[in-house]
Parts: structure tokens; sequence; C-alpha cells
């Protein structure tokens, strides 16, 4: 049973570790691990779930807005995107806040095309680390029914 | 022959007149014999009687003339010779005595005589004491009328009572007709009456004071008898009475208070008199008494020392009153002079409060329209516009300030400082004026001067900016120095003697100018606001004169001394000052860091209990620092709207958090707002502190000017948070953040 505890918690770290280095994820998800403790144990869940929610929502705002083409409420595109910027920037989810910042670009300068694209490339990622940090999760559970401790990952 | 030895008698004897004469001699002879036994009898009763031998010679002589008369009584009828001797015998007894008796009485009779002149003497002695007991007993009980009238007139200190006792007394213990009390008139020029005996309701009836009859009275203390028929004592309708009872005037002295001095008895000062007038009873021949003159006299001085007792009193009375009255004008006055500075208080904290809310408007929603594209005019005009508000919001804080100066109420905000960057700080704001006046500014610190010291930093700026401000202002050429020292005493003034005490210092500034000077008689007008020396080089410079009386009472508050020497006109002045700053503890020797940080112990390590407010929009970033400010041991609320937030906040909020993200100027609004809502409780209200993404100057300055304590870069790192809260509640200030 050791082995697999120390197998799961090594596979854990090094997972973690990548995601760093691939540039998903950055120090505010250390700091959001930081929060977790007794009193809120499924802090850093509750966050995400929350934050890939409002993904959802914003990135179909957006696209709805910028489906109306001739007529395009760049304004709403531009607020919607600041809305997920912050939350982007609030998990630590480094790699959608770049996007972020170059679909406001995009919007503040009204290019539609750019907008457009952007907007694809927010979505792809965001679904990208949903799943990963899915995994993450998943790891985690295991580590914990094993009945292991999940390790401090220092980056 | 026989011969008769008898003696025949020479007449013959008549049967009848014999017979009487027997009975006679019988009688005479008991008589004889009974007038001597009661003379015994009653001289032996008598114990005084000083003649006792001349009675024994008397009684000796009665008693032989008896025995005569009574041997007589043999001699009718023959009778032997025996009975001639005997009766011979007797006679010769009795002659001898009764020439004697008749010698002696010679003698004594005279003696009795003048026994009896003595005795009518004596009677009559006697007689003249009996009289003149009659009259000290008169004077004695005059004398308890006096006593008790003076009593019953002294009991009172009432004035009215006391006249009224006086007169019904007197009436009383002298049996008098009628008793009048004439008062002089205001005018004085005039007697009234004012008090009669009998009649209750006198007419109002007056008398011209300058009659001789009063003059008289009024000349002399003593009681003067005057004329029934003068007008002062005609006092009711003459009902055909016979003789009108003699009448006595007297004067009552009406003391002042002024005229009670020791040795000078009011007799002399006095000027007022009352006359009081007292009738005997008509038909009733009675005469005034010199004891009753003299009653009467006496009772005149006590009624004036009862009234001046009176007079007195009611002084007494009326200044206290009129110490009560003052009294309750002053307290009145008093307090509505405490509801005119509760309200002018209040007035200003309004005043300030709703002046400075637009104004921070208008400057803030100016520097964020120079922001925003504009045209050049526009810009100008923006800028303008930047320029006349903070110059506005400038005056309405001296303004502010030095009527909060004047009330005491301003207070200190005490901190440690690093006095070395304070100086330089000043200069470096002064030098941009400096260099375009061409006035070079040199800065000499004294080498003991302390690096940290404890003190109000802003006000302290705000002096030695105003200062050298004024240095350079009224300076046309030259240069202007500022030196900074260390003072242990001041040599200067003598009743300001600054003296080092542990863990303070005096810190003196010289500011130095090669100006325009000060005439010497215009030094002291300095300080007083609003007052600005009016020479035509000067006019031109702005400023509303307030800053050197607003400096002053600054360093006033500093405990400290601010002067002004000139050399006179065209020869520059140097402006000095002293005020008391404390040395910090902090260690001075630290002075490698260029700019000391402040050291990263959190005071607060943890913040149980903390209430605090944050306001996000955005739901994830809310939750994020949710989850950080409850790890740190917060109470959290969570708003998501402004509206919410203005609805929940509260004095039990310690900090509010809001998210200022979003461009535009909603959300500082709220900050203006809360500052609204907490307007009357001031020191309840929660700090602010804006969580935004960007972190430039204008976003600090922003934040600053919407009235925000604090300015913290998302995302907030735990560690930061902690001693961003840290801060925070101890200075209740925190710009930096950043």
């Amino acid at each position: 049973m050791d082995t697999l505890i120390a197998q799961l918690q090594r596979q854990f770290r090094d997972y973690t570790i990548s995601l760093y280095h691939q540039g998903f994820l950055d120090d505010q998800f250390t700091e959001l691990k930081k929060l977790q403790d007794e009193c809120s144990p499924d802090f850093v869940a509750e966050v995400v779930t929350l934050f890939f929610e409002d993904c959802e929502k914003l990135i179909s705002n957006m696209a709805r807005a910028l489906d109306q083409t001739g007529n395009v409420d760049f304004k709403l595109v531009g607020s919607s995107v600041h809305q997920l910027k912050g939350s982007s920037s609030s998990v630590g989810a480094k790699r959608v806040k770049g996007l972020c910042i170059t679909l406001k670009e995009c919007c503040d300068s009204q290019n539609y095309e750019g907008c457009v694209r952007c907007l694809q490339q927010v979505d792809i990622e965001y679904k990208t680390l949903k799943a990963k940090l899915q995994d993450l999760f998943n790891l985690e559970q295991q580590i914990v029914q094993a009945g292991g401790r999940i390790p401090q990952v220092d980056i | 022959m026989e011969v008769c030895n008898c003696i025949e008698p020479q007449w013959p004897a008549d049967e009848l007149l014999m017979k009487y004469q027997y009975i006679s001699d019988f009688f005479i002879a008991i008589a004889y014999f009974s007038i001597p036994l009661e003379l015994i009898y009653f001289v032996k009763k008598s114990a005084v009687f000083p003649y006792r031998w001349v009675l024994v010679q008397f009684g000796a002589f009665i008693v032989l003339c008896g025995a005569t008369h009574l041997i007589n009584l043999w001699t009718f009828t023959t009778h032997s010779r025996t009975v001639a001797l005997v009766m011979t015998t007797a006679k010769v007894l009795t002659a001898v005595v009764s020439c004697a008796t008749a010698l002696m009485l010679v003698h004594i009779i005279p003696d009795l005589l003048s026994v009896k002149t003595r005795e009518l003497f004596l009677k009559n002695k006697a007689a003249e004491l009996d009289r003149e007991m009659g009259l000290i007993r008169t004077q004695e009980e005059t004398g308890r009328h006096v006593r008790m009238l003076t009593h019953e007139i002294r009991s009172t200190l009432d004035r009215h009572t006391i006249l009224k006792t006086t007169l019904v007394e007197l009436g009383r213990t002298l049996a008098l007709e009628e008793c009048a009390l004439w008062m002089p008139t205001r005018t004085g020029l005039e007697l009234q009456l004012s008090y009669t005996l009998r009649h209750q309701h006198p007419v109002e009836y007056t008398v011209p004071i300058q009659l001789p009859v009063i003059n008289q009275v009024f000349g002399t203390s003593r009681a003067v008898k005057i004329s029934p028929n003068s007008p002062v004592a005609r006092l009711r309708p003459v009902s055909g009475k016979y003789m009108l009872g003699e009448v006595v005037a007297v004067r009552v002295p009406l003391l002042h208070l002024s005229n009670f001095q020791i040795n000078d008895w009011p007799e002399l000062s006095t000027k007022r008199y009352a006359l009081m007038v007292l009738m005997l009873p008509s038909d009733s021949a009675r005469q005034w008494h010199v004891h009753e003159l003299e009653l009467v006299e006496v009772v005149a001085d006590q009624v004036a020392v009862a009234l001046s007792h009176a007079a007195i009193l009611e002084e007494s009375m009326r200044a206290r009153n009129l110490l009560m009255e003052q009294n309750v004008a002053l307290d009145l006055a008093r307090r509505e002079a405490e509801t005119a500075i509760r309200a002018r208080n209040d007035f200003l904290a309004v005043m300030n409060h709703e002046m400075r809310t637009p104004m921070h408007a208008i400057i803030a929603l100016s520097s964020l329209l120079q922001e925003t594209e504009l045209t050049p005019e526009q810009r100008l005009m923006v800028e303008t516009i930047l320029k006349s508000s903070n110059l506005l919001a400038t005056l309405m804080n001296d303004v502010l300030d030095l009527s909060r100066l004047e009330d005491g109420s301003l207070q200190l905000e005490l901190g440690t400082f690093n006095l070395h960057t304070l100086f330089r700080e000043v200069l470096n704001l002064i030098k941009p004026i400096a260099v375009v006046k061409k006035l070079p500014i040199t800065l000499n610190l004294a080498p003991d001067l302390p690096e940290f010291v404890v003190g109000d930093e802003k006000r302290l700026m705000q002096i030695i900016l105003n200062i050298v401000g004024n240095a350079v202002k009224f300076s046309k050429q030259g240069s202007i120095s500022v030196t900074a020292l260390v003072t242990k005493s001041d040599t200067r003034d003598a009743d300001f003697f600054v003296v080092p005490t542990g863990s303070h210092f005096y810190l003196r500034v010289k500011v130095k100018d090669s100006g325009a000077g000060i005439n010497p008689q215009d030094i002291p007008k300095l300080f007083t606001k609003f007052a600005q020396t009016q020479s035509l080089a000067t006019r031109s410079s702005g400023g509303s004169g307030l800053g050197l009386a607003i400096s002053k009472r600054f360093v006033n508050l500093m405990e400290g001394n601010i002067w002004i020497e000139s050399d006179g006109l065209g020869k520059g002045c140097t402006a000095i000052f002293d005020v008391k700053l404390g040395i910090s503890e902090r260690s001075n020797e630290s002075k490698q860091s260029g700019i000391p940080k402040v050291p990263a112990i959190p005071r607060h390590s943890s913040f149980t209990g903390l209430k605090v407010l944050v306001m996000d929009e955005n739901g994830v970033s809310r939750m994020v620092t949710k989850g950080l400010l409850v790890h740190l041991g917060c109470e959290v609320t969570t708003v998501s709207s402004n509206e919410e937030c203005l609805r929940v906040v509260s004095h039990e909020h310690k900090v509010v958090f809001m998210d200022v993200c979003l461009p535009g100027v909603e959300n500082y609004q709220i900050a203006l707002r809360i500052h609204e809502k907490f307007t009357k409780q001031r020191h309840q209200r929660p700090l602010l502190v804006a969580l935004t993404g960007n972190t430039d100057k204008s976003t600090k300055e922003k934040c600053m000017s919407f009235g925000l304590d604090g300015v913290l870069l998302k995302p907030v790192s735990l560690d930061n948070m902690r001693d961003v809260l840290s801060d925070l509640l101890e200075r209740r200030v925190l710009y930096e953040g950043m």
C-alpha cells in the first residue's frame, strides 16, 4: 500500500509541477491552495468550479454578442472580458488571463475578427484547464482514499 | 387753860365751798399721783426718751404737789401740829423741787423745741424723698418703656413696621392723643405726612420744609415744644376743644449707608430728617415733663438707627437680588455661548465635509477628465479648473484648520517620521519655483539632528513649507538658506526657556532670505490673520495671508515659539521657529537603507473576529478574497453591488474591501457615499481599501481623492493581506501596499 501512496503522491507532484511549467497555473493558484485548511477543506475546488461556471457564462455572452454581425456590442464584450480577466487572475489561470488581455485589446480596437479568434482560443483554453484540474483533483481523491496525505508542492 | 395748838383757819369755814375745795384737792391729789405713775410707766416702755431724769424731777415735783394737796385735805378741819409740820415739809420740798424743775426747764425746753423742729424737718425730708422716689419710679418706668419700645422697633427690619410701632408704643407709653411722622419727599423740599397714630388713612398732606418752626426743630437734637397751631401740628380739624394739648416735635435723622463713618458720628454728616410730632391729650392740663422729653429724644435716636438698619438690609437684599439676576443672566449667556460654539462647531464639521466632498469630486473628476482624450483647448480649460479647485481646496483647508485651531479642538497627529527626509521633500517641492525665480536654496542640517523623530509630520511640513514659501515669495533676488539644529536654550525670549527633557528635544529652524525685508514695526502684525504688508512689490503674490497665522498656531500647539527678525526694509529677514519633538526609539543608526522600510512584524498576527465587508462584482474574485480573509480569521460579509454595499455597511465593519477594477467612477463613488453615511460618527467609519488590478499613480491619486484609506493590488497574496491588515489597523492609512 505504501508504494501505491508514494506512487500516487509522486504522480501528483509531477503533474502539478508540469501544470505550472506549462503555464496553465501561476502563483495565485498556490495562494489559493494556502487558503485551504480544516475549516474550508474544499476551498480550491469550490473556487475553481465557480470560475469555470463563470467562464462558461461569460464566453457564451461574448459569443452571443459577437454573433450580432453588424451590430456588435463591443462594450458588452469588453466588460465581459474584463470580468473574465479578473476571475482568471483570481484563480491563477495564467493562460486564460493572457488570452483575456489579448481579447480585451481586440475589443478595444473593435477588431471583430480578432475578437472572434481570441474568444475561440479562450474557450479551448479554459476547457483544457478544466480537464487538467479535474485530473488533479481525481489524483488527490485517490491519495486520500488510499490513506495518504496530499503532498505540498513547492514550485 | 387748854391751849389749842390747832391752827385756826383764817376765814370762817363755808361748808359748801369747803366741800368743793375738799373734793377738788382730793382729785388733784389723785391726778398728781397718777400722772407720774403714768409717766413712769410710759417712760419705762419707751426706750429712747432721753430726758429720764427730767421726768424723775418732774415726777417728784408732781408727787410732792400731790402730797401737798393731799395733806391739805387734813388742814380743812382742825388738825394737829404734826399734820401742819408734814404739810410744811411737803410744801417746802415741793417748792424746792419745783424751783429746781423750773430752772431745769429753762435748759430743756429749747432742746425740746429744737427736737420738734428737727422732727418737722425730717418729716419734710421724708416727704421730699417720697416724691423723688415716685419720680424715680416713674423714670424707671419710662426707661422700661423705652427699652420695650426699642426692642419693638429693633425687632423688625421692615421700615413701615418700625415707624408704626414707634408711634403706637410712644402713644401708649406717654398716653398721647396724637402722634405723627412727617417724612421728607424725594425732592427734599417738602415734608409729607406719612404715619399717624389715630388716623388710619392720613390725607396726603405736605408742608414746605423751610418753615421756621421746622428749622427750629431740625436745628437741635432735643425735643422742642411747638405751638399746637403750627402747620405740622394741625392734623385734624379743630373740633371745638378748649385747649389743645401741648405739642412736642423732635427730629429723626434719616441715615444713609454712607453716613456710617467710624469717627464721624452721623450727626455731622446727615442731611435729611423726618419730623415726629407728639401731642398730649387736649383738655388734660398735662405738661411735658423733662423725663418724657428725654424719652422722646431717645426714641427718636433709636428709630433713626433702626431705620438705617432697615435701609442697610434693604440695600443688601437688593444687591443680592441683583447679583442673583446677574448670575442667572451670566449663566444664560454662558449657555448661549456654549450653544453658539457647539452650533459653530457642528456647522464647521458639516461644512467641512459638505465643502470637501464636492471639492474632492471636482478635483477627482477633473483629474479623470484630464486622462481622457481632449482637444488642446479643452485640456487647458481642464487644467485651469484643476488648478483653481486645488487652490480652493487648500484655502478651505486653511480656513477650517484655523478655526479648529482657534477652538483648540485641533489635535496633533503624532507619528514617527524621518526629519531629514521631510526637509528634503520640502526643498524638492519649493525648488521648481525657486529655480524659476533664480533663488538658490541651501539646506543645512546640524550633525546632531536626530533622524527619526516623533511629531505631527504633516503639520510640521506645512509650517516649514509656509515659511520657506514665504521666503521665496517675498524675495526677488539673492538666496535662501534653511538651517535646522537642535537648540538647548533660547536666549531670545527670557520667558521661554527650553529644556530638553529625556526623550524630547527642541528643533530650531531658521529660514533666512535676502528679500524685501520687513519694517520692524510691522513684525507683530505678521502673525495676525489676513494681514499682509501691502507694498506694491508683494501685491502680485497670491495667498490669503492665513499662512503665518496658522503656522504660528501649529508651532504653539507643538509647544514652541515662532518669530521673525529683520534688519529693516530691503535687508531681508529671518524667520525662526522652535518646536518640541520627541526622539524616536527606533534606532537612528540605521542609515543603510535610503528610505527606511517599515519592519515587517505583523503586530496583529490574528484578526479573529475582525468584521470586514467585501464588495466585488466578480464572483470568483469575491470568493477568493473572502477565502483569504476567512483564513486570517476575519468575519467576512460579501456583497456584489454598490447599493448592497451601502445598505449593508455598518459601524461594525472595521474594513471594507471594494473592487474598483471596472473603469469609470461608479465604484469610487461608493467610497464617497460611505463617507457620507458616517458623517456623524466619523470615528466609527470603516476603513476603505480599494482592490485594483492596476497600480499606477493616477489610480492611487484617484483613490486618495475619493477618500479611500488604502489601495491593494490584485491578486493579493496571503502574506501581503496579512501585512496590509496589520498596517492598516495600526496606522489607519495605507498607501504602500503596492
